[in-house]
């Protein structure tokens, strides 16, 4: 359903379509993926039209911000480690 | 299946240590300190790590997370300014499925005593993300709800 979301908008008789599923079973599955903020459903006339929630299924953007909180975690654990780390160059490499 | 895709991103952390330039310096330089921030910690098992600290000198490790996929990571040092400056090309894998080719540059400056350090990189973002992103808490959240819904209908 996600996959077919992906490529556009699509009522939910045209998700159903394609589907072995009830009417109601793909409905169902719908408000779950709705609930997740993965996909927006709009009703206009007669017609609900569901497409992918762009903002959620950013899959790089969330992607992205991993690789930079695993750089923050890093950087956090090498203040950790200076924390504990002595001074041996203090003496010798001090500059005023 | 696989869609190439590349997106391009650019991100800055900055961070202030109470320490000398030149020992924030040390803690990149050396392959004991650098192995002990770098890798470890969080709480993947590493199978290598290795650094060659000079220009043109690689850094690489591998390692995985609970058993799951191997994740290599390989760089070379591009420049290399004592207390002030270190810029690294790198490229990330999953089991050997390139995700990713940034340039990462770290600059040192002193404020006092301290040292604030300020971390960006700019990073090419391939196809592969796909695979990393399902591995989320969220969207496992959203599989298992699928599949709760999918037993019940």
């Amino acid at each position: 359903m996600l996959d077919r979301l992906s490529r556009g908008p699509a009522s939910v008789s045209e998700l159903a379509a394609p589907l072995e599923m009830t009417l109601s079973a793909v409905v169902q599955h719908l408000k779950v993926l709705e609930e997740s903020g993965l996909v927006r459903t709009e009703k206009v006339g007669r017609v609900r039209t569901c497409r992918v929630d762009s903002k959620a299924l950013s899959l790089a953007e969330r992607w992205i911000n991993q690789r930079r909180k695993l750089w923050e975690r890093r950087l956090d654990r090498l203040g950790d480690v200076l924390a504990a780390l002595p001074d041996e160059d203090q003496a010798k490499d001090s500059k005023p | 299946m696989t869609e190439r895709s590349v997106i391009h991103a650019t991100f800055s952390i900055e961070r202030t240590y109470d320490a000398a330039p030149s020992k924030v310096f040390r803690a990149y330089a050396d392959r004991a300190i650098k192995r002990r921030w770098f890798v470890e910690g969080e709480g993947w098992d590493i199978e290598t790590y290795d650094l060659d600290f000079r220009i043109g000198g690689t850094e690489s490790s591998s390692f995985r997370f609970k058993g799951g996929a191997l994740i290599r990571f390989d760089a070379v040092y591009q420049d290399i300014v004592p207390n002030d400056r270190i810029i690294v090309a790198y490229n990330m894998t999953i089991d050997d499925k390139r995700i990713s080719a940034s340039l990462a540059t770290t600059e040192l400056k002193p404020d006092g005593k301290r040292t604030k350090l300020v971390f960006t990189e700019q990073g090419a973002y391939l196809d592969g993300y796909d695979s990393i992103a399902q591995r989320e808490e969220g969207t496992r959240e959203l599989h298992e709800a699928l599949a709760r819904e999918l037993a019940r209908s």
